[in-house]
Parts: C-alpha cells; sequence; structure tokens
C-alpha cells in the first residue's frame, strides 16, 4: 500500500508541474493588474513550438526556449490590448484561447504523431534520492520540476523581498499611486504579462515534450484554465500554488490509480473531479473572502492617468 | 470572393448544361449520381483523428491513399477530427452537397448521425466503419481485430515475467471489451498464470491521459502493457519504464523500439477498394461486413526479435487455423470472471454474441464498465 500511495504522489508531482509553471506566470500577471484567460491558448502555442523546434533543432532546451519566446509573444497581444489600447480583459483573453487553439493546431499539423527527437530524462538528486519514499517521490524527476519547484520559491521573494516585487504589487493595487511615485504602470504590466505569457508556453512545452512527448491537436485538455483558477486557490500567493498544483496533480493521477486498486467510481465521476475542486474553491473563496482573498484591487481594470 | 463564386457556380451550370445538350444524344440518360460535375468518383472520409495520430486514423488513411493508387478514376476528400454527435450530421451533410458519391466514416459513434444523412441522399453510398445498424444506402464494416488481438496477447503471455500484463482500454463498448477478451484468451493459451489488469481512459485520442494511465498500470507492477487506444502513449511509456509493450493500429516499433514486440494492426485498403468498386459498377449492396486474417483487413505487425523462435511459431500456428478458419478465438470452454461458464467445450460464440460482450472473461482483472 505504501509503494501505491508514493506512486499515486509521484505521479501528482509530474502532473501538477505543467499546472504550476501556467499558474504562476498567471499569478504575476494578475499580480500586476492584468487578467489573461489566455493561459489555455498560450499554453497550446508553446506546445507546439516547442515541439517543433525540438524536432527541427534536435535539442530539447532550443525547444522550452523557443516554447517560452512563442508564449511571451503571444502574451504581448494582450499586453497590447489592454495596457496600450485599454481593451476589455476579459474578451482579449478568451479571444487569445480560441486564437492560440486554431494556431496550435495548424502549426502542429504536419507533426502529429512523431516521436520527440530528444527525450527528457529523469534526474535523481544525490544523497536527497536516497531517503526512502520520500526520496522517490520528491527528488527523482526530470529537471523541469525542479526548475518549476524553484521558480515558486523565486518568485515569491522577487513578489513580497525586493523593491521589484513591490513595484509590481503597487500597480496592481493601486496603479494611480503607484505612478505618483515614479513607477512606469504600462512598463510593469507589459513584463508581467509577457513573462505569465513565458511561463505559460513552459508549461505547455512540458506536456509536448516531457509529459506525453509527442503533438496532439488540443493537448492541454483544459489544463490552462485550471491553471487560472489555481491562481485563485492559491490566494495569489506562489508557495500556495505549489501546493494547489500538487494537489490537482494528485486528481488527476488518482483517476486511474483508484480503477486498479479495484474501488469502483466511475471514472467520468473522477476525471470531473478537479473541475468540481475549482467550482468549490472558487464558491468557498469568495464567499469566506470577498475583501482579503489576496486578488489585487485594480485587477483586470485598465489604468488611464487622465481619469486618475 | 462570394461574387466569383456565384460566378464560378454560374459557369458550370452552363458548362454542364451544354455538355448535355451535346451528350445526351443516343447516349443512356444518366442516372443521378453522374450529375456531379467533376467527372471522378468522388469518396469523402470523415475522421475521428488526424492521419497523424501514428493509429487508428492513419491506418485509414493509409487505405485512403491504396484506394486512389488502385482506382485513378476515384478522387477523394477528407475531413479530419470530427467530433461525434450532432456536428459529425453537419460534416457527413456537407460532404453530401460537395457531391460525395461515397462516403466512409471511421468512428462508432457517426452512426446516428450517418443514418439521418443516408435518409436524405438515397443514391449516395454510405459505409460506416465498426457501426451496428444498416439502411439500403448505408453498409458497416469492421474487422475481426480479436483474432489479432488473441495473437498478440500470446506474444505477451509468453514475455511477462511476473504475470501482471496492464490493459489501457478506451471506452467499455463491445468492441473494447471483445479485444480485451480475446487478448487475455491469447494470454492465458500460454501461460495460465498471467492476468491482465484494465483501465478505462474514456478518451480514444488524449495522449496526457493515456501516459497517465499507462503510467498508473507499471506503478502497478505491469511489465508488459498493451493498449486500445489511437495514439503511441502508451507505448512511449512502456520504453521510459524499460518494460514490453504490444502496439494496436498500425507498427508502432518508431515510438518504442526496444518495448514494443507486436501489435494487431489494421489494413483497410483493400476493402475500401472492392467497396468503391462495387459501388462504381452499381453492384453495391448493403451489407454488414466483418473480415478477418483471411481477408488481410487485420493483421499481426511484424514480431520483435526479443521474443523466442517457438512463441513465434505457436503463433503463426494459430494465425493459419484461423486463416483455414478451422478454429476461432471464442471457442468454449470459456469462464467468465466469476469462473462461470459462458461458452460450452468445443462450442463457438456467435457473431451476434460477440458483437454484444459486455462481460470478462477469466483472467481479466477490473471491471467492464467504467
Amino acid at each position: 500500500m505504501d509503494n501505491v500511495i508514493a506512486a499515486l504522489l509521484t505521479a501528482a508531482i509530474v502532473a501538477g508541474t505543467p499546472i504550476l509553471f501556467a499558474a504562476l506566470g498567471e499569478l504575476l500577471t494578475e499580480k500586476s493588474g492584468i487578467l489573461n484567460l489566455g493561459v489555455e491558448g498560450m499554453m497550446l502555442v508553446g506546445a507546439v513550438v516547442g515541439f517543433i523546434f525540438t524536432i527541427q533543432t534536435g535539442n530539447h532546451w532550443y525547444g522550452f526556449s523557443a516554447a517560452m519566446i512563442s508564449g511571451g509573444l503571444t502574451a504581448l497581444i494582450h499586453a497590447f490590448i489592454s495596457v496600450t489600447l485599454k481593451g476589455n480583459q476579459v474578451v482579449c483573453g478568451l479571444a487569445l484561447t480560441i486564437f492560440g487553439t486554431g494556431t496550435s493546431g495548424f502549426l502542429g499539423k504536419a507533426y502529429q504523431g512523431l516521436p520527440t527527437a530528444d527525450p527528457v530524462s529523469k534526474i535523481a538528486i544525490p544523497y536527497l534520492n536516497d531517503i526512502p519514499v520520500i526520496g522517490k517521490i520528491f527528488f527523482n524527476h526530470d529537471p523541469l520540476v525542479y526548475i518549476a519547484f524553484i521558480l515558486a520559491i523565486i518568485f515569491w521573494l522577487i513578489l513580497y523581498r525586493t523593491k521589484w516585487g513591490l513595484s509590481i504589487r503597487a500597480v496592481g493595487e493601486n496603479p494611480a499611486a503607484a505612478d505618483a511615485v515614479g513607477i512606469s504602470v504600462s512598463r510593469v504590466r507589459y513584463f508581467c504579462t509577457i513573462v505569465g505569457g513565458m511561463m505559460a508556453g513552459l508549461g505547455g512545452a512540458y506536456l509536448s515534450l516531457v509529459y506525453a512527448p509527442s503533438w496532439q491537436e488540443n493537448m492541454t485538455a483544459g489544463r490552462g484554465w485550471i491553471a487560472v483558477a489555481l491562481v485563485i486557490f492559491a490566494l495569489w500567493n506562489p508557495i500556495w500554488a505549489i501546493a494547489g498544483s500538487y494537489l490537482f496533480g494528485a486528481v488527476e493521477a488518482m483517476t486511474f490509480g483508484l480503477q486498479i486498486a479495484g474501488i469502483k467510481v466511475s471514472a467520468f465521476f473522477l476525471q470531473m473531479l478537479p473541475y468540481l475542486f475549482t467550482v468549490i474553491v472558487l464558491v468557498v473563496v469568495t464567499i469566506k473572502m470577498r475583501q482579503d482573498a489576496g486578488a489585487p484591487n485594480a485587477l483586470g481594470t485598465a489604468y488611464d492617468r487622465e481619469e486618475r | 470572393m462570394k461574387k466569383f463564386k456565384k460566378f464560378g457556380i454560374l459557369l458550370l451550370v452552363i458548362m454542364f448544361a451544354v455538355t448535355m445538350v451535346v451528350g445526351c444524344g443516343g447516349q443512356k440518360a444518366a442516372d443521378d449520381s453522374d450529375k456531379q460535375t467533376a467527372e471522378k468518383f468522388k469518396v469523402g472520409f470523415i475522421y475521428i483523428g488526424t492521419p497523424g495520430d501514428a493509429g487508428w486514423t492513419f491506418a485509414h488513411d493509409q487505405g485512403r491513399k491504396y484506394l486512389e493508387e488502385q482506382i485513378p478514376e476515384v478522387e477523394t476528400v477528407a475531413l479530419e477530427s470530427v467530433p461525434e454527435g450532432a456536428d459529425s450530421e453537419r460534416s457527413i451533410e456537407q460532404l453530401a452537397q460537395e457531391g460525395c458519391n461515397v462516403i466512409i466514416a471511421n468512428s462508432f459513434g457517426y452512426g446516428d448521425a450517418m443514418l439521418e444523412v443516408a435518409k436524405k441522399y438515397p443514391d449516395i453510398v454510405f459505409l460506416h466503419c465498426s457501426g451496428l445498424s444498416t439502411a439500403d444506402n448505408v453498409s458497416t464494416f469492421f474487422g475481426r481485430i480479436y483474432q489479432a488481438r488473441y495473437l498478440s496477447g500470446m506474444v505477451a503471455g509468453a514475455m511477462t515475467k511476473n504475470n501482471n500484463i496492464g490493459y489501457a482500454a478506451a471506452y467499455p463498448i463491445p468492441e473494447v471489451i471483445r479485444g480485451i477478451n480475446a487478448f487475455t484468451l491469447g494470454v492465458q493459451a500460454v501461460n495460465p498464470d498471467a492476468t491482465v489488469k484494465v483501465v478505462w481512459s474514456n478518451t480514444w485520442v488524449d495522449p496526457t491521459l493515456e501516459k497517465q494511465a499507462a503510467q498508473s498500470l507499471i506503478n502497478a507492477g505491469c511489465d508488459v502493457l498493451a493498449q486500445h487506444a489511437d495514439t503511441p502513449a502508451v507505448q512511449q511509456a512502456a520504453e521510459e519504464a524499460g518494460i514490453y509493450s504490444v502496439g494496436y493500429n498500425s507498427d508502432m516499433r518508431s515510438f518504442a523500439p526496444n518495448a514494443n514486440l507486436t501489435g494487431p494492426v489494421w489494413n483497410w485498403g483493400p476493402y475500401y477498394v472492392r467497396a468503391i468498386k462495387g459501388a462504381m459498377d452499381g453492384t453495391w449492396k448493403s451489407e454488414s461486413y466483418w473480415g478477418g486474417l483471411e481477408d488481410g483487413i487485420v493483421d499481426l505487425a511484424p514480431i520483435s526479435d526479443k521474443v523466442p523462435a517457438d512463441i513465434v511459431a505457436k503463433v503463426e500456428a494459430k494465425k493459419n487455423e484461423m486463416i483455414a478458419k478451422t478454429w476461432d478465438v471464442f471457442t468454449g470452454p470459456i469462464y467468465d470472471q466469476d469462473g462461470t461458464l459462458k461458452v460450452q467445450e468445443g462450442q463457438q460464440m456467435t457473431d451476434d454474441e460477440k458483437l454484444s460482450l459486455d462481460w470478462f472473461v477469466k483472467g481479466v482483472e477490473g471491471s467492464p464498465k467504467s
């Protein structure tokens, strides 16, 4: 039984990693006051571009870099419309999702069903990996799992322990005040939105290069939306995002774990669980903590200097 | 653009009228299907996935290419990734309006939509792969892939070391259950102690989910994996874990050169050619076609050289028995999971029984419901 649980937790971490990348990006974007609902689209673009570059260059690190750049460029569209043009962020984000789904399907047509050119292998962390049970669960993964974990901590440090982070949070809470003390609101928002897109692209590439190394149309299958919900679940805190993403990953991994253990729960019910979780979290958070949930005050509203 | 299109149609109509006037003298009255402006015989395909899936749709697309090669007068058009259900009706109708003489759909879930459209277009021949119901102008066609699955099960049963085989399956429908049963009977024919664990992914095409299904089977200790799903994700998982795997649909060795042992494969081309020839010369009749190894519509992919020669010989012998029709997979005694005798010794299951299978044979672990 220990083995079964250890295997489940290991699978949970791997399943949670693409969500964690995307959620961290969205978290940073939202902290600066921009709501980008295009995560699903940016992930798909990252997934397909990362895959294409890996096939063409034979090196997955080029693939990951290209995925980040393409995700960033997709997010640039969002930044331009919501910061410069002060357009409706919800509409633009949704459009970005549809745009990303279509573009990725179009780009990836010739690459469907090919094996990846450069598989990502696991790295066991010396010493830590030898700890019984825990070592196997946490310290025997592909490098991206560690990178996601470390990035979450770095994001937290930047947001809450540096001047940069203070500027980002100020822009998200009260752009007029930030502007008054000399912070360039549009520059911060552009930066955060683009970095958010890069992270989403990386999360997508994790799916197409590590998780199921191949490209398949629409392969994110709703994970971008889970990432958006996860930001709320984590109350805009990168550290909580780690726990949340692994929890969502566990629900995903449990679908098959329970079937094998012979526990007769409908697979359809289990596959619904991550989404049910999302809804419950949304409801509870909204009811319980309306004011104090950690949502940036200026989230989703454009900043216009003339109107302050 | 729209104007141009209208103009183009007008032009075609005029040209058509002229050729009719010129050509009608003395010739037989053209039947309805000849009214299409293109002189080529048009065949439309509705695909559940894309030809790049390296699996199910790939195999059908190979058949489509074979058809074009064999009958040069045939022109084909394919709609990819068409969702099952209401949307498929629109797609099938679209092909009908584009002047297809024959429409082929390659997934079970297109059945109702196809029957609906077929009512409106009595002159078009509809071929529904893996379907259940036929009509005057609707045939169903499928292959006895279970025969090849039985053979792949023999290979898996011989190669497992811990008698623990995993099977990542798509949906709990008779087609898939029949495949699992045939596979398990093949496993137990060479290794009565081995069992087959089944998990349902409830999707035909989702590499991430299929990989997860495979991973969970590996975690549960399986050392040979088989699949009834359309992508090679299960093969990749087996390759990474350093265990063996049995593919499906097409030769999947390129995805898992070390893991892949063999796999049941489809070969649709010859059936397409036969059906289209019939439709072209008017001899086509509605049928429910269910061919086996003897027609070549199903086969076994090349067996890996890791499999011992005596096993390969046994597999070949069984294959020849099935080709000669002296033996079939579902020959008694067959017990279900609870040990109840379902098929008496020496008896064979009828095709109807095979087509409506909803229980697992002895040796399968898992539930035949999702």
